[in-house]
C-alpha cells in the first residue's frame, strides 16, 4: 500500500521508541526490524500522529515549515513501508 | 533535512547502508544512551571444547551471576529499553534456569536470541520454542560437512546441531540462524552452508574469525588467506541476504562498502556481560584492558553503559594511526580493535587481516610471546590444536 499523507496513521501497537541524543531508536517487535529517526522532531510527530485525523493535520498542528513536508512524508512512507506506522 | 531519512536494520545485521551519506556512522561513534547489539554470555560451562573458542570456555565459574541477580540485570535492561540480547556462553541450556531466564526478558520486553550447539533442542524443546514469541535460535557450525566440523568443534558435534535443526524445522519454528565463523577450512563451503539454510528455512550468518579466546592460539592456522577474503567479499555483495553481524567490514576497503555500520561498535552500540556481570567492551575483547565495570558495582549495568571511564574514552574521536594515509580509511576504520589487539599490532594500527597486507609484517614482528593472553575457562587439560587431516 503506498503511503497516503491525507489519511490517518499511528505507530504500530509493538513498536517502541527509545529517545536517543540525535532523535529517537525504533524496535518494532513482531518484525524485529529497528529503524533510527533521525530528528527529534520527526520523533514528536511520530508520536502525535495518532491525534489526527490526517497526516498532513498533525504538520499543521506541529507547525511544521511546508517547505519541509516532503522530507518528513519520505521518513514517514519508509516507516510505513516497513509497518512501523499502520493506517489508524 | 534531507538527511533526517530513516535507516532500517535487520537487528542482527545493522543494515544502516548508505552510512557515509547519512551521517549516521559519527552519531554511533559518539555512543547510544544504551547498547543496540549486547551479547550477554550467561556461564562459561559447556560441553564442547571448540579450538576457536572466543571466551575460551569449559569449567562454570562458581562467581557466575545468580537467577536473582541476572533477573536484576534484565529488570534493568528494560528500563534502558534495550530491546534485544543476544545470549551465548558457553553453552548457555546447560544453566538450570536458562528456559526460566529467557522468558523472564521476553515477558520485560527484552527478546532474546540465543546460541547454542543444540544439544539441548530436542523435539520438547523445539515445539516449546516455535511457540515462544521474541525468540529466536542460532545454531553454530563451523563446516558444511561432520569432517570440517567435528575437527574444530569436536567428534559428533555436527550430527548434535543437524539433529537440532531437523527439530526446529519439524516444530515450524520458521527462520531460525545457522551461523558459522569463517575459517581457512570452511570458506570454501560457502555455498554448501547457503544451501543447507535454505534446506531448512533458516537464515545464514557468517561471521568472522577472530584471534580472541582460545581462537588466539589457532588463529595463525585458521584464519583465511587473502585470496578467501576477497572470495568471501565478492560473495558476500552478491547475497545481501547471509547475515554477517557486520563483522566483516575491513573487506569495504576491497571496493564497494557491505552493508553495514562498517565502524568499530566496542562500547558504542555493543558490549559484553559476562557470566560474573563483568561488562567488556565487545564479546572479542575478553581483557582486562577492555573491562568497563561490573552490573554487581553500584549504579549498575545503566552507569557501566553510560559513565564508565574505559567506554567514555572509546566514544572520543579515535586517530586513524598507521591508516591515516590509506584511501580505504573510510570504508575500513581500520578494522577490529580485538583483532589488533590480541595480534599484538598497535590499536591506531591496520587490521592483521588488512586487505592491503599492511597487517600481516606487523604481526610477524610482534614478539609472540609478548601477546595478550584473555581470561581462560578451559577444563584442565589444554586443547591441543588437531592438525588437519
Ligand atoms: S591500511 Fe588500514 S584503513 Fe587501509 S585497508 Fe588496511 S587496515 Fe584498512
Ligand atoms: S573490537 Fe572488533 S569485534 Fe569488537 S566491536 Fe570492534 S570491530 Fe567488532
Amino acid at each position: 500500500m503506498t503511503f497516503d499523507a491525507t489519511t490517518a496513521y499511528r505507530l504500530h501497537d509493538r513498536v517502541a521508541l527509545r529517545p536517543e541524543p540525535f532523535g529517537a531508536l525504533a524496535y518494532h517487535y513482531g518484525n524485529r526490524r529497528l529503524n533510527f529517526l533521525r530528528a527529534p522532531e520527526l520523533v514528536a510527530l511520530v508520536e502525535s500522529l495518532d491525534g489526527h485525523d490526517s497526516v498532513r493535520a498533525a504538520f499543521d498542528a506541529a507547525e511544521i515549515d511546508q517547505r519541509r513536508w516532503p522530507s518528513f512524508e519520505k521518513a514517514l512512507a519508509s516507516l510505513a513501508a516497513s509497518d512501523f506506522l499502520v493506517t489508524a | 533535512m534531507t538527511d533526517m531519512g530513516i535507516r532500517e536494520s535487520r537487528p542482527d545485521n545493522l543494515v544502516l547502508s548508505p552510512v557515509k551519506q547519512s551521517g549516521l556512522g559519527d552519531q554511533m561513534k559518539r555512543g547510544l544512551d544504551a547498547p543496540i547489539c549486547l551479547t550477554w554470555e550467561l556461564t562459561y560451562a559447556c560441553n564442547l571444547q571448540c579450538v576457536h573458542c572466543l571466551s575460551s570456555s569449559g569449567r562454570r565459574d562458581p562467581r557466575e551471576l545468580s537467577t536473582a541477580e541476572a533477573e536484576a540485570v534484565i529488570d534493568e535492561l528494560q528500563r534502558m529499553q534495550v530491546f534485544y540480547i543476544n545470549i551465548g556462553g558457553g553453552e548457555p541450556t546447560i544453566r538450570p534456569d536458562f528456559w526460566h531466564l529467557v522468558e523472564y526478558a521476553v515477558d520485560h520486553d527484552v527478546g532474546v536470541k540465543f546460541s547454542t550447539n543444540g544439544s539441548r533442542i530436542d523435539a520438547d524443546v523445539a515445539a516449546k520454542l516455535a511457540e515462544m514469541d521474541y525468540v529466536d535460535v542460532q545454531i553454530s557450525i563451523d563446516g558444511s560437512d561432520a569432517e570440517t566440523n567435528d575437527h574444530v568443534r569436536g567428534e559428533g558435534s555436527f550430527a548434535t546441531a543437524v539433529q537440532a535443526m531437523e527439530h526446529l524445522h519439524d516444530a515450524g519454528f520458521g527462520e531460525f540462524k545457522i551461523s558459522v565463523v569463517m575459517t581457512r577450512h570452511n570458506i570454501p563451503q560457502v555455498d554448501e552452508f547457503k544451501a543447507m539454510a535454505d534446506h531448512y528455512g533458516a537464515q545464514l550468518r557468517l561471521t568472522r574469525f577472530r584471534p580472541s579466546g582460545r581462537g588466539a592460539d589457532s588463529w595463525h592456522e585458521l584464519h583465511p588467506t587473502d585470496q578467501q577474503q576477497r572470495e568471501l567479499y565478492q560473495w558476500l555483495l552478491d547475497r545481501p541476504d547471509v547475515l554477517t553481524g557486520d563483522s566483516f567490514f575491513h573487506l569495504s576497503a576491497l571496493g564497494e562498502a557491505l552493508p553495514g555500520l562498517n565502524l568499530c561498535g566496542a562500547g558504542r552500540v555493543v558490549c559484553l556481560i559476562d557470566p560474573l556481570g563483568d561488562v567488556y567492551a565487545c564479546p572479542f575483547v575478553l581483557h582486562d584492558e577492555f573491562l568497563a565495570g561490573s552490573v554487581r558495582d553500584e549504579g549498575g549495568f545503566q552507569k557501566v553503559w553510560q559513565e564508565s571511564d574505559l567506554f567514555l574514552e572509546l566514544r572520543e574521536p579515535q586517530s586513524a594511526g598507521a591508516c591515516a594515509s590509506c584511501g580505504h580509511f573510510d570504508a575500513c576504520q581500520g578494522g577490529c580493535m580485538a583483532a589488533k589487539f590480541f595480534t599484538g599490532i598497535p590499536l591506531d594500527g591496520p587490521d592483521p587481516e588488512c586487505v592491503l597486507g599492511h597487517g600481516e609484517p606487523l604481526v610477524e614482528a610482534a614478539d609472540r610471546q609478548a601477546r595478550p593472553v584473555g581470561a581462560d575457562h578451559s577444563r584442565s587439560a589444554p586443547v591441543a590444536f588437531l592438525g588437519r587431516k
